[in-house]
Parts: structure tokens; C-alpha cells; sequence
């Protein structure tokens, strides 16, 4: 774990505690409640999972984790730090712009449809935010770039558009563009489910060898098989809550609560 | 052979007749069409009366090359290109920066951004190159916070109110253009900058826009090549551009036809060389897509035969 946490060492707190600290997360669009009280712990180096159906919040607690989104009540803390908020005495400040975009730099964030940059190539996405935000230099994000590429599988594609590139590799492209910024926490919305089946396996494939360094990642999946081989931790989230937690084999194979079971037996 | 029915229609085994009753090979006689033929008659018969009547006027079509060449055009040419590029460039940076604020959580600034498109698009471009010619009656000094001072009249001549005139105005058309460019790209792209730790004004500069520039750039175009054709409009405020500089000469000799061929010669020729441009730039801009850009005879035809707004 000391690879995850020696970049930064400014905040007291930062490098002992959890990674991601929730307490009673609330968060409404309008008039409605989609996160109605989450709390969850995830250790730095673990896999942490996240399930449950479509529409329950996963992807909308994952964004505020980073915060796309902002949290209405509860308290959520990344790495000991406040999401979004600096607290002064007992009076929280808003963050200011570039100090949230700051923060952002230092988690990683990979979505189920890419989004790469289409303007760009391979090589030039995984190099924009380490020579644009961290400042590097060329040759210092270039080397890192190629290193990244090659431990995705795709040096060979360097120079193509994300357009010539097939779903898993854009996939694969985009792991690496969030690993150039070096987060100390990866996110992950679902990455493979916009994917045909025969591209799934590299993708999967990457963020294994990615548990296997000691990334602290937290991953929204439908990959059952994933989450129980590489998962430390699963939490099954149905109607903004957490339904269920455990180990990934536990809650998997033998589910407590019955709408874990009925969700389970659907996926089959 | 009979004509496939629907359901065979397209289909190579519907053409051979195989499927059909009928064995007996038929003539195919395509429908008439008389009134096809009337119409191309009249079209003609109009055009030979138009160009007869041109031909017979007393026009002096031999004069048109040397006033092609003629010193005062040229130099209409050169202030044409030159205002036109400078109002361009006025636009641009209005339009950009207007489209921005657009798009900002600013309520203040937003509300700057639409009144602006509002009134420029909601009055005629020759009005306001009028008031911006008699701006000195509104404000009679020009003064930067009593620094220095100059009188009105002698700062708005008539190429500084033309320039700002077609810039002001352009950069309102241009806003909404570079908006909906904005507007196009895929909100994951922003976001996907955002998680990568960028600021809102890196992402627009370095994400954003490049791909709103797939959209912006074919009707960008289109605005710069209409630009051209407006800026005659300052002919009204006495800038000699190519329009006025005609104008000056056929006041003296009244050769007024020749000289308005030779200015439409031009517009023609500078509409036609920019098209190439507008082509290359298209498909510079289009880098990572796969889209096939128009072609350039569509984009002439385009350009040439644009309506007025
Ligand atoms: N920006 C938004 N504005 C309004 N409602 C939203 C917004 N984002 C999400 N929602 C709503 O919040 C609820 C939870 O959405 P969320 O995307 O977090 O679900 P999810 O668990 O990720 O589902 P899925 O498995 O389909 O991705 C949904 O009902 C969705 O319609
Ligand atoms: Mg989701």
C-alpha cells in the first residue's frame, strides 16, 4: 500500500484512515431522494464492489465520491479529506473551483461508455491531463504514456483515433489515461457493460492486474464472477441504501436479505 | 420484362422476370413527361430574351478586363478583404466569448450574452453601421477614464464603423453558431475532463471546443463568405471597398453595368477561392472521424446560391 499513499502527505488525517469514509450520504434530484443514507468504509488497497439494480444510486454515489455531484447531507471523506468542503474550525467552506478540480486529479474515474477524447489519439488522451494539470513535462508524461500503454495491451495503437479503436480498447485506453494522473483511488461505473462479450475479458484482465498492485478501487458491476475472484468487499445498494455487505463470496453465494436473493436469482 | 412489384423491388431475381407470369417480353415506356419539356422550352426562351437584351444593350464588355485590373478596384479588393477579415476576426472573438458566457452558471453574465445576440440579430446589419457612423451624436468624446480623450467623430471613420459594424454584428450570428457546436458534444466529455482533474476553462479550451469545431466550421464558413458579400454594405458609410470604388468610377464615366459585372466578378472569384479554403479547413478540423466531408461542388453551389437572411 505504501505505493498508494506516498504521494501526497500534506493532510494529518490522510494515508491512516479508510480511503472513502461515508456516513449517511443524501442526495435528491429535485423532489427525488436517490441516495437516502449510505454509509460504507473502504480500506486503502481494497476492491470494493457495488451492486444493485438500475436506477438504485451506484453510479450516483460513485460521482459524488469524486464530486460530479454534490451530496445534500452525510458526511464524505476521501483519504480523510472532505469531498467538495474545508473545514475551518466547525464552519465547512465550499471548495473553490480549482481546489475541487485538484482533488479530482488524485482519483480516477473510468465510465461505462469511455469517453474518450475523439479529437485525440490514444497516446495524446493518456497525456493531456498529466502535461495540462499535473504540469509534467513532455518527456516525463510521454515515457509514462507509453509504459501505460503497453501494460494495457495497446502500444501498438498509440497514434490511432479512440474512432479506430475497438469498445475494449477504448476501455483499456481510458484505464490508462486515468492512471497516468497516478490517483491514489479508481472508480469504475460499469466498465464493461457497454461492451460485447469476447472484449470483456481484457478489460476485466487490466483491472486485475490493477487489484493485484494494490490499487484502491471501487467498482459498480454486473460481473459477478469479477466481484467474488477479485472483490475484497461488495455492498448490494437497492433504493439509495445499502441493502447488504460482506465479502464478495459471502454475500454472492449466500445472501441474507431478500432482495439481495431476488436480485441475485434474476441475474441467474 | 415487367417492372418489379414492391415486395421484389431491388431484388435481382425480381429483374429477370423469374418470378412473373408474364414471359412475353414488354416494352418499357417511361411516363411522358410533356410538361417537363414545356417548362425547359420557356426557361430557354426567357434566357435567350435576357441575354439578347444584354448582348444588344450598349454595354461595353471590353472594358471588364482592364477594369478588373484597374488600380482603384484592386485597392477595393484589398479593403474588402481586409475589412471582411478583420470583421471576422471582431466576430470570432465576440461570438466565442459570448458562446462561453452562454454556457457559464453566471446569471449575470449569461444575461449580458443573450441581450447582446438579441439586439444585434433583432435590428438590419445596415442600420446599425449607420448608428455606429453616427455614433458622435450619442457620445460626442471618446474617453478612458479622463486619461485621454479624443472626439468621437474622428475616431468612428468610416472604416472603424464598417469594422465594427459587420464585427459586432457577425459575432451575434457567430455566438449562437459556436453554441450549438458546444451544445453538440457529448456531455461525457466534459465530464471525463472534469474527473481527470481538469478546470472548466481547460476543458472548454482543449476538449470542448476542438470537437465543437466539427460543427462550428462548415457554417463558420458559410458566415465568412456571407461577411464578404455584406461588407458592400459599407458602401453606404463611403468606405471604399470594392462596391465604392466601382461606384466612384461610374459616377464620373457611367460605364455602371461594366463596373457592377466587374464587382460581381470578384465577389465571385474571392466566394470561390474561399470555398477551397473552407474545404481544407473542414477536413483538418474533422480529425478522428470517420464522416466524409461535402464535396467542393456542393460546397460552391452552397456558398454561391446561399439566400440573404
Ligand atoms: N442528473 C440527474 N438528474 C435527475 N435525476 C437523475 C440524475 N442522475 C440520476 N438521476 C436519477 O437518479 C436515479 C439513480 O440513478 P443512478 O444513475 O445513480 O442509478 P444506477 O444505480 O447507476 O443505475 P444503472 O444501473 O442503470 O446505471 C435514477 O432514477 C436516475 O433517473
Ligand atoms: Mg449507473
Amino acid at each position: 500500500m505504501t505505493t498508494v499513499t506516498k504521494h501526497h502527505d500534506t493532510g494529518s488525517t490522510r494515508g491512516s484512515g479508510p480511503m472513502i469514509e461515508a456516513v449517511d450520504i443524501h442526495k435528491r434530484f429535485g423532489h427525488v431522494e436517490v441516495l437516502r443514507g449510505i454509509d460504507l468504509e473502504v480500506a486503502a488497497g481494497e476492491v470494493f464492489c457495488l451492486i444493485g439494480p438500475s436506477g438504485s444510486g451506484k453510479s450516483t454515489f460513485l460521482r459524488c465520491i469524486n464530486h460530479l455531484e454534490t451530496i445534500d447531507a452525510g458526511n464524505l471523506r476521501v483519504d480523510g479529506d472532505l469531498v467538495g468542503f474545508e473545514q475551518h474550525g466547525n464552519v465547512l467552506h465550499a471548495l473553490p473551483e480549482k481546489k475541487i478540480a485538484r482533488k479530482r486529479a488524485e482519483i480516477g474515474m473510468v465510465f461505462q461508455r469511455f469517453n474518450l477524447f475523439p479529437h485525440m489519439t490514444a497516446l495524446q488522451n493518456v497525456m493531456e491531463a498529466p502535461i495540462r494539470v499535473r504540469k509534467e513535462s513532455r518527456t516525463i508524461a510521454l515515457e509514462r504514456a507509453l509504459a501505460l500503454l503497453d501494460r494495457v495491451g495497446l502500444a501498438d495503437r498509440r497514434d490511432n483515433y479512440p474512432s479506430q479503436l475497438s469498445g475494449g480498447q477504448q476501455q483499456r485506453v481510458a484505464i490508462a489515461r486515468a492512471l497516468a494522473m497516478q490517483p491514489k483511488l479508481m472508480l469504475f461505473d460499469e466498465p464493461t457493460s457497454a461492451l460485447d462479450p469476447e472484449l470483456v475479458g481484457d478489460v476485466l484482465q487490466v483491472m486485475r492486474s490493477l487489484a493485484e498492485d494494490g490499487m484502491t478501487m471501487v467498482v459498480v458491476t454486473h460481473e459477478m464472477a469479477f466481484a467474488r475472484d477479485v472483490g475484497d468487499a461488495l455492498v448490494f445498494v437497492d433504493g439509495g441504501r445499502v441493502v447488504e455487505s460482506g465479502h464478495p463470496r459471502d454475500v454472492l453465494t449466500n445472501p441474507q436479505h431478500p432482495r439481495t436473493q431476488s436480485f441475485l436469482s434474476r441475474l441467474g | 420484362m415487367i417492372l418489379a412489384d414492391e415486395e421484389h423491388f431491388g431484388q435481382p431475381t425480381a429483374l429477370t422476370g423469374k418470378t412473373n407470369d408474364v414471359s412475353v417480353p414488354v416494352k418499357v415506356v417511361a411516363v411522358r413527361r410533356y410538361g417537363t419539356w414545356a417548362l425547359g422550352l420557356a426557361v430557354l426562351a426567357v434566357l435567350a430574351f435576357v441575354v439578347r437584351a444584354f448582348a444588344r444593350a450598349n454595354i461595353e464588355y471590353s472594358l471588364i478586363p482592364g477594369y478588373l485590373v484597374n488600380r482603384s478596384i484592386l485597392t477595393g479588393v484589398a479593403h474588402t478583404l481586409e475589412l471582411t477579415l478583420l470583421a471576422m476576426a471582431v466576430g470570432l472573438a465576440l461570438g466565442v466569448m459570448t458562446a462561453v458566457m452562454r454556457q457559464t452558471h453566471n446569471p449575470v453574465l449569461r444575461g449580458v450574452a443573450l441581450g447582446y445576440t438579441w439586439l444585434f440579430r433583432g435590428t438590419p446589419l445596415l442600420v446599425q453601421l449607420l448608428i455606429w457612423f453616427n455614433l458622435s451624436i450619442v457620445f460626442k468624446n471618446l474617453s478612458f477614464f479622463g486619461l485621454y480623450s479624443t472626439p468621437m467623430n474622428t475616431l468612428m471613420t468610416p472604416f472603424v464603423a464598417a469594422l465594427l459594424g459587420l464585427g459586432v454584428n457577425e459575432g451575434a450570428y457567430i455566438a449562437e453558431i459556436v453554441r450549438s457546436g458546444i451544445i453538440s458534444v457529448d456531455d461525457g466529455q466534459s465530464e471525463a475532463a472534469a474527473a481527470l482533474g481538469m478546470p472548466q476553462s481547460l476543458t472548454m479550451r482543449r476538449v470542448v471546443l476542438p470537437q465543437a469545431l466539427r460543427v462550428i466550421v462548415p457554417p463558420l464558413g458559410n458566415e465568412f463568405i456571407a461577411l464578404l458579400k455584406y461588407s458592400s454594405l459599407a458602401y453606404t458609410i463611403s468606405y471604399t471597398e470594392l462596391l465604392q470604388s466601382a461606384n466612384k468610377i461610374y459616377t464620373t464615366n457611367f460605364k455602371v453595368i461594366e463596373l457592377l459585372f466587374t464587382v460581381s466578378i470578384w465577389y465571385i472569384l474571392l466566394t470561390t477561392v474561399f470555398t477551397v479554403f473552407q474545404q481544407i479547413l473542414e477536413r483538418r478540423v474533422g480529425r478522428g472521424h470517420t464522416r466524409p466531408t461535402e464535396g467542393i461542388g456542393r460546397r460552391l453551389a452552397v456558398n454561391l446560391m446561399r439566400f440573404r437572411r
